[in-house]
């Protein structure tokens, strides 16, 4: 446990509460749960949405002193939002090639309530941690970084594919399924001693935050967390963190 | 025109934040880095607070922000007005169905991509990107947004690079830009 988690009004176990309006599942922990959407409504999201299910398996996390009964109220908040939050994440079968099946995070930006409650969620977890760092990796670390760190008082550094950033860089080169990649980062933009943040919206085998921490390591600059808005759990990115926390709204199995 | 903001004290330093970087990406060209803009969060809260006090009460519903410098700027003035956040991107970028618009550089063609779905017809909508040079990305993507029934309702850029014209590109639609790099 660390500074971050003792000041947070939840601590780490799972209670997975799965609440859908008019509807109450309850599931242990290792099982999938699948959502029925609800009948058709006129946002652009939900009708995009690929009907029947999303599958998703949230972890709720609760303070350590609540029995498992009734959740607080403040509990059963966080609750709501993670539940639409998950159910506004689209997933794509066979995007970038078969047998991926690809979580598209754009329904959840057509949302706009579920898109504020998302950097909300990060906002609340993060503020007053003295941070000043958010670090988030293109492209799609470049949605969810700049408004946490807009929130919390940061500064925003993107992480970007080579020969993007102009200037100095260094460069941190991380393995992919087949070959490698590398993840630049602008000479200057943090100082040793600093305390960052990691965002991108999806953490699958933890290659690409990893590079991204190892950036920030290497000028002397504390990574704090890392922070997505998904996990694909099977993956255990997480374990590929060297020991650095990771919180995420949605797990994904 | 940016004569709207002339007058604002959050503007010069919004300017003097924005690094310039000669010969990138390649010899001749003075690239202008918003990178520093983003390292201080006051003259990066005032440059989306300025764009948030432009539009909000506009009835605007969806901000389009251009890969990737777009995606910095555009979330979080959706946000603050209430309106949806659509990312435009290069091919094959977006999972699903898609819509393409092709467009003209330099030497050869480029393209951009919107979902399907996205926009809903007569919806209000911005375009962001960091900067307007030519003009060519920025009527891509207002096309890609009025061929969905779209009403694009204005073109908000950071930075403008008038001896460009990029302006004279868009159609007539409005164009706001912070600051003109000369």
């Amino acid at each position: 446990m660390n500074a971050l988690t003792q000041n947070l009004s939840f601590q780490i176990s799972t209670v997975n509460i799965v609440r859908r309006k008019d509807q109450s599942h309850l599931t242990n922990r290792n099982s999938v749960t699948s959502l029925q959407l609800p009948p058709s409504s006129s946002s652009s999201a939900a009708n995009l949405l690929r009907r029947p299910l999303i599958y998703i398996h949230t972890h709720i996390r609760a303070h350590s002193d609540q029995q498992q009964e009734e959740p607080s109220s403040s509990m059963a908040a966080v609750d709501d939002r993670i539940a639409a939050i998950a159910e506004s994440i689209r997933i794509i079968p066979d995007f970038p090639k078969p047998g991926i099946m690809f979580q598209d995070i754009t329904t959840l930006l057509l949302d706009p309530k579920a898109f504020k409650d998302t950097i909300d969620l990060f906002v609340e977890r993060y503020k007053d941690k003295n941070i000043s760092v958010v670090a988030g990796v293109e492209a799609r670390g470049f949605i969810f970084g700049p408004p946490i760190a807009l929130a919390i008082g940061a500064k925003f550094v993107p992480m970007r594919k080579p020969n993007k950033l102009p200037g100095e860089v260094i460069s941190e080169e991380y393995t992919l399924e087949y070959g490698t990649d590398k993840i630049e980062m602008h000479v200057g933009a943090v100082q040793a001693g600093e305390r960052a943040l990691v965002i991108d919206d999806l953490i699958a085998t933890g290659g690409t935050l990893c590079a991204a921490m190892n950036l920030l390591e290497r000028v002397g600059v504390d990574v704090v967390e890392c922070a997505c808005v998904i996990e694909l759990a099977e993956l255990k990115g997480r374990e590929r963190l060297r020991g650095k926390p990771l919180f995420v709204l949605v797990s994904s199995t | 025109m940016s004569a709207l903001t002339d007058d604002d004290s959050r503007i010069p330093t919004i300017k003097s934040k924005i690094r310039v970087v000669p010969d990138f990406p390649k010899p001749g060209i003075m690239f202008q880095d918003i990178t520093t803009l983003l390292l201080d969060p006051k003259a990066f809260k005032d440059t989306i607070d300025l764009f948030v006090e432009r539009y909000t009460g506009k009835n605007i519903s969806v901000v389009a922000g251009i890969e990737a410098r777009g995606f910095i700027f555009g979330p979080p003035i959706a946000l603050a007005i209430g309106a949806k956040f659509i990312p435009l991107r290069k091919p094959r970028k977006l999972p699903g169905d898609v819509i393409s618009e092709k467009y003209v550089l330099e030497y050869g063609t480029d393209c951009l991509e919107m979902h399907v779905g996205a926009v809903e017809p007569d919806e209000r909508a911005l375009v962001v990107d960091d900067l307007i040079a030519t003009g060519g990305t920025l009527c891509a993507a207002m096309n890609l947004l009025e061929r969905a029934g779209a009403e694009v309702v204005e073109c908000a850029c950071v930075i403008e690079i008038p001896d460009l014209k990029g302006r004279d590109r868009l159609n007539g639609k409005p164009l706001y830009v912070l600051v003109e790099s000369h």
